[in-house]
């Protein structure tokens, strides 16, 4: 497979004015290496039986979505960090002989985090997407909130992997470099609302809801938390506070929660990109 | 009557002043029958006598129309002996204000309109045993210095008023001292894109009794049904929804029913206060949205009866405070922001056999410490406890209140990390080992599956209204 891939990738970059499809060339090859992977197919398993379980004992979609918001908000950075930090140190000979060959770096690395983020948001978007289908979906407001979650999901697992890409380049050690991700994760999901929870508490007396509303939209797993709050708590949102909360995300807001998103994505990725460039392998 | 007379007796009253006594009360209890001599009000139509204008009120039934011999309504009821029956064919009426002044139907034929032009009120009542039916009512205007009615029944006994459409009208109906009247199957619109201060109510009731309510269909006005010292009224079948402030609000109106009414998309919901003895059976009380939008809020309330009625999305679905011996039963509370909120200055509350489902925080207090309510046989879709002796009921009490429930109540802005892990982790540690949550509100035999029954209700309200207007919709009901 590798002398294909090599022989491939050889002769497109010989010929310049094919060039950009290098990167292509190298995520296709990763993607069908992927897919043969072990993990990923307990990763897809993993949303498919919990969907199917969650649709089958939890009663109607509504619940099973409910649920599938936390097990989302909380797997796909966790699942996106690890995979992409070990993937990186698995294909570190891979990296080195294409990086023997006219390939570009930023081509190479563009091809394996598509090659990595690809396959993980088909294997997300896939695992949660065929027991609905299976089992139906109740309404087109469930159609709606389940397309939020896949997008909040692909947004999420684009993203982490960039962060983990970075991680990974930047730290020759690959133990410390899987720390340093759980320890993002950790920081992201946990530390983050901690301290965002003792701040309200603190500053109560103050108007804070802009602020906090700002905070939100900072960290990418309370941006997609609260994007999938305004489907399930609309009612409570709408009370005072709240209110904050519906009026921003109704209007322009939208469009600047999914910048902020991308921004996760693009911002993690072209450091680290940085970092791959200058990297001494 | 008879009890009076009996406790004047017991006063050892003289005959003679018995008398002058019994014929004062008779006086007072039908005011109705001096209503003529205090017709005194600005805008009353003084007709010029015509050929038609005899002075004696003799026909059993008149006709009128605009290109008629009769072509006012006023004439018509001038002309109709009392008891009889003026029928009014399709056209305009432009004409000013139109008094009742005996018993007598009111019929409209094919949707007449009775147009205010905008500056006064329709038709007043000042007879007992009026019936109004069929018309069209549009263009009363808006005021500042009065309450405007397209229909306005004062000081009198046993009107009906039925079948109607009110449209563009500042207050539709508004019952005055009166005793035994009946308002159903009428539509109300309300004034098109008016603020709040410048809609009036729907139905509007002022110190009477003995009043049904039912099958309305009310919308955009300011209360779709406001009460004020109401006593013994049943309001049934209803539908109020998009009113800019509640769809029913009533005060110090007590022993009064609510079945099978639907109230939604209201803007503050549906309000009770200072009163005594409420019932609400079967209602639906869904999507009233906002900073102080309640699905049903109860203040200063003895002895509620909630049975049997829906609560769906709505930003809090039950607020309580100050209600006492609150009986909530076999209530669904679905994907509500707040499922039921109790103020401490809650006192004996019951809930039993209700479900709680898909909402953000399923019961909230302020935690106060005079707070009691008691919890038994509840399905909650959060409980996660077990049920080994396979009786239905779990073998673990549920804490409906979560601890950041209570972090909401005090700091309102924390509502936006709900869902969040560290939340939940906090709420898990909670549960394990309660130290902030009230010991009070739990629930000792929480049901494992939904207890509540269907929400039938709501939809044999929505099925009855349509069934009715698909009668009435051609012509209005024949005469009785």
């Amino acid at each position: 497979m590798t002398s294909t891939v090599l022989s491939s990738v050889g002769s497109s970059s010989a010929a310049p004015a094919t060039a950009p499809h290098t990167a292509l060339k190298v995520a296709r090859y990763e993607i069908s290496n992927i897919i043969r992977s072990r993990w990923l197919l307990a990763y897809c398993a993993f949303f498919f039986l919990a969907t199917d379980a969650l649709l089958r004992f939890g009663g109607d979609g509504g619940r099973a979505l409910l649920s599938l918001v936390s097990v989302v908000l909380f797997v796909v950075p966790l699942m996106a960090l690890v995979f992409g930090t070990t993937y990186l140190y698995d294909a570190r000979e891979f990296t080195e002989l294409l990086l023997a060959q006219p390939v570009g770096r930023g081509r190479l690395f563009t091809g394996l985090f598509l090659g990595l983020a690809v396959p993980l948001s088909l294997a997300l978007l896939l695992g949660i997407g065929l027991p609905f289908a299976w089992h139906g979906v109740g309404d087109n407001a469930q159609m709606v909130t389940l397309a939020v979650l896949g997008g909040c999901g692909v947004a999420l697992t684009l993203s982490f992997v960039a962060i983990a890409f970075l991680v990974a380049v930047r730290t020759e050690d690959r133990v410390r470099a899987l720390g340093t991700a759980v320890g993002i994760w950790l920081v992201l999901t946990l530390l983050y609302d901690g301290l965002v929870l003792v701040g309200i508490a603190l500053l109560s007396h103050y108007p804070i809801e802009r602020p906090v509303l700002a905070l939100m939209v900072a960290n990418p797993i309370d941006l997609a938390r609260v994007l999938l709050l305004l489907r399930f708590d609309a009612g409570a949102l709408q009370g005072y506070t709240g209110a904050v909360f519906t009026q921003f995300f109704g209007g322009a807001g939208a469009a600047i929660a999914a910048g902020i998103l991308l921004l996760w994505v693009a911002v993690p990725s072209l450091l680290g990109l940085r970092a791959f460039r200058s990297k001494d392998f | 009557m008879i009890p009076c007379t009996d406790r004047i007796r017991g006063w050892h009253i003289p005959a003679s002043l018995r008398f002058a006594l019994l014929i004062g009360v008779l006086t007072i209890a039908r005011p109705g029958q001096e209503s003529t001599a205090q017709g005194s009000e600005t805008g009353i139509h003084v007709a010029p006598a015509t050929a038609l204008d005899t002075g004696i009120a003799t026909q059993a039934v008149v006709e009128v129309s605009p290109t008629g011999a009769v072509s006012s309504i006023a004439d018509g009821i001038r002309l109709v002996r009392p008891g009889g029956r003026v029928v009014v064919h399709a056209g305009t009426y432009r004409e000013p204000m139109i008094v009742i002044d005996r018993p007598m139907v009111l019929e409209g034929e094919g949707w007449p309109t009775v147009d205010g032009e905008g500056d006064r009120e329709l038709i007043r009542i000042r007879a007992s045993g009026v019936t109004v039916r069929g018309l069209r009512l549009t263009r009363v205007g808006a005021s500042m210095t009065e309450d405007r009615a397209a229909i306005r029944a004062m000081e009198v006994r046993d009107c009906t008023i039925v079948g109607n459409r009110f449209d563009d009208t500042y207050y539709g109906v508004y019952l005055q001292s009166t005793e035994g009247c009946s308002v159903t199957d009428n539509d109300f619109a309300g004034i098109p894109h008016a603020s709040e201060a410048l809609t009036g109510n729907a139905i509007h009731l002022w110190s009477t009794r003995d009043v049904e309510i039912a099958r309305n269909r009310i919308s955009g006005h300011r209360d779709g049904i406001y009460f004020e010292f109401v006593r013994n009224a049943v309001v049934s079948e209803n539908v109020s929804e998009q009113n800019m402030r509640y769809g029913l609000h009533f005060m110090f109106s007590d022993s009064c029913r609510y079945d099978r009414n639907i109230f939604r998309h209201n803007g503050s919901g549906v309000a009770v206060m200072y009163t005594n003895v409420v019932t609400m059976t079967d209602n639906q009380f869904a999507d009233n949205r906002g900073g102080a939008a309640y699905g049903l809020l109860l203040k200063e309330i003895a002895d509620p009866v909630l049975i049997g009625n829906s609560f769906v999305g709505n930003t809090v679905a039950l607020m309580a405070d100050g209600a006492t011996r609150l009986i909530v039963e076999r209530n669904r509370f679905t994907d509500n922001g707040w499922g039921v909120r109790l103020m401490s200055s809650v006192q004996d509350g019951r809930f039993t056999s209700n479900d709680f489902s898909g909402n953000t925080f399923d019961v909230s207090t302020n935690g106060g410490s005079g707070l009691s309510a008691k919890f038994d046989g509840n399905w909650f879709a959060d409980y996660r406890g077990y049920d080994l002796d396979r009786d239905g009921f779990g073998d673990v009490p549920h804490r409906p209140v979560r601890l950041f429930s209570i972090l909401v109540a005090r700091y309102e802005t924390m509502l936006v990390l709900q869902r969040s892990l560290f939340v939940g982790l906090l709420d898990a540690a909670e549960r394990a080992l309660p130290s902030l949550t009230p010991a009070a509100l739990v629930d000792p035999r929480p049901a494992m599956r939904p207890v509540a029954g269907e929400p039938t209700a709501g939809r044999s309200a929505e099925s009855a209204l349509r069934s009715t207007r698909v009668h009435s919709q051609p012509s209005p009901r024949a005469a009785g």
